[in-house]
């Protein structure tokens, strides 16, 4: 690779292929997307994270395309702000392939040199990103976009990462989600910093915006409470409705995520997700790095040896996962 | 633990609106183990282009069905020599006359596919011009 320097600096004057092949190698793991990243890190922090999420079909990729065109097009006297746009889709678990189709409902955004879209593959991560995500939303950010809209995987109930990464957690229903109990239970409804009810046409929307009020007064999702620290303001996501394909709804969302932002700051709340997000970062990549080390020290066969004696119940799988990785490995010289 | 992984975008120019043959080939190079950016109807060369681009892609096949290929094609290579993408492979499928090939090729196309090719042969041949550009 001719010039890893060219590649950093071509990415903070903002080239776009530069970018584009850098988010490649961030994606693929390689040791030169490594290396660009560390240089860049210095240069991040700065852009707003904002998280999609929702079930799918509920119209997120439209709204990110109707964001995005409200967010470059103020209607205000707000600045136009510079967006970028991760869009993450399954891949699938038989033959590591997939479908990218987010872009179908972004062709609005086409040709505005204000905007970015990059599509991912979830690449068998389950938390609705792939673990590249991470990287390229920083790559984005160094690279100096004020905005970087993260839309997730079709999520159900569990797919909550998008809530460590991103400043404001968005999360998107269509009305006729389930009953209360639905609206009760653990998970995605709990990261959301707004709650939008798209396709607010269809029939159905008052009894999901009632079931969403009514778990919102039920108890605050607790890291809304630890955000707000000792201040005593508290964040309540308020619920909005929108109609993606008519465009309708949207300025009250991009207010709403303007407030939010404004709200973060004030509080320090803004600060708070940053360390939460670099801590369970730095804790994912020392998971990683220990993994691969041990993986590099343990030999094949001490490892056939135990695993039949496993096999043959003289030791339990706990008992040899503790003598496997007793001592832990010292790391590799230089 | 680096992973490559072949990406191709899948785009759909010009006004016809039958894009089932780009959804089999989506489908099938997906099934092949490929990330396929899948665009939708009616894209000029310039958002073909530019998708491209942001997207890194490795490859882009163009469904047309208009008649309209000999303009939009060398329009779509045109922008991305352009725009430094000289790499990409572009490969051509729909109804095509078979005069028109040898100037689809001569203009840059990879390859031209019509109607009743085998899937397996769209696979085999984009994934061995991708991984192995100097035998295409």
């Amino acid at each position: 690779m001719t010039g890893k320097q060219d590649l950093v600096e071509s990415v903070l004057a903002g080239k776009r292929l530069p970018l584009a092949r850098l988010l490649t190698l961030v994606e693929n793991d390689a040791p030169e997307g490594r290396a660009a990243l560390d240089q860049l890190f210095t240069h991040t922090g700065r852009a707003h994270l904002i998280g999609v999420t929702g079930s799918p079909g509920s119209g997120k990729s439209s709204l990110v395309n109707q964001i995005a065109l409200a967010l470059r097009n103020p209607t205000d006297g707000k600045p136009a702000r510079s967006v970028a746009i991760v869009a993450v889709d399954p891949t699938s678990p038989f033959t590591g392939g997939a479908v990218l189709g987010d872009r179908v409902r972004m062709r609005d955004l086409a040709g505005d040199p204000g905007i970015f879209i990059r599509s991912m593959a979830s690449r068998g991560a389950l938390g609705g990103l792939s673990r590249a995500t991470t990287g390229v939303v920083q790559a984005l950010d160094a690279a100096g976009f004020d905005i970087v809209l993260v839309e997730t995987v079709g999520a159900g109930q569990s797919e909550v990462d998008i809530a460590r990464l991103a400043h404001t957690t968005l999360v998107i229903e269509a009305p006729g989600m389930g009953d209360d109990i639905q609206a009760i239970k653990a998970g995605i409804l709990e990261i959301a910093d707004i709650l939008v009810i798209n396709k607010a046409d269809h029939p159905g929307v008052d009894s999901t915006v009632r079931a969403l009020r009514a778990m919102l007064e039920l108890g605050h999702p607790t890291h809304h409470r630890a955000a707000a620290g000792s201040t005593a303001v508290l964040w309540i996501p308020p619920v909005l409705q929108t109609i993606a394909t008519k465009s309708e709804g949207i300025g009250e969302l991009v207010d709403a995520i303007y407030r939010h932002a404004a709200y973060l700051h004030e509080t320090g709340a803004w600060q708070l997700r940053d360390r939460i997000r670099l801590q369970s970062e730095l804790e994912q990549l020392v998971q990683l790095e220990l993994t691969a080390r041990w993986q590099d020290s343990v030999s094949p066969e001490l490892l056939q040896a135990t695993l039949s004696m496993i096999e043959a119940r003289q030791i339990s799988p706990y008992q040899a996962a503790i003598q496997l990785t007793h001592p832990l490995p010292e790391p590799h010289s230089g | 633990m680096t992973e490559r992984k072949i990406r191709v975008l899948i785009a759909k120019p010009g006004l016809d609106g039958h894009d089932r043959g780009a959804k089999v080939i989506a489908r099938a190079l997906r099934d092949a183990g490929m990330e396929v950016i899948y665009t939708g109807l009616r894209q000029t060369p310039e958002m073909i282009a530019e998708a491209a681009l942001q997207e890194d892609v490795d490859a882009v096949g163009i469904s047309i069905l208009s008649g309209a290929h000999m303009v939009l094609v060398p329009r779509v290579l045109d922008l991305l020599r352009a725009n430094g993408q000289d790499g990409v492979r572009v490969f051509v499928g729909g109804i095509i006359p078979e005069n028109d090939v040898p100037g689809l090729i001569a203009a840059g196309v990879t390859a031209v596919y019509g109607p009743g090719t085998p899937t397996t042969q769209v696979v085999e041949e984009i994934t061995r011009a991708v991984l192995h550009p100097e035998q295409a």
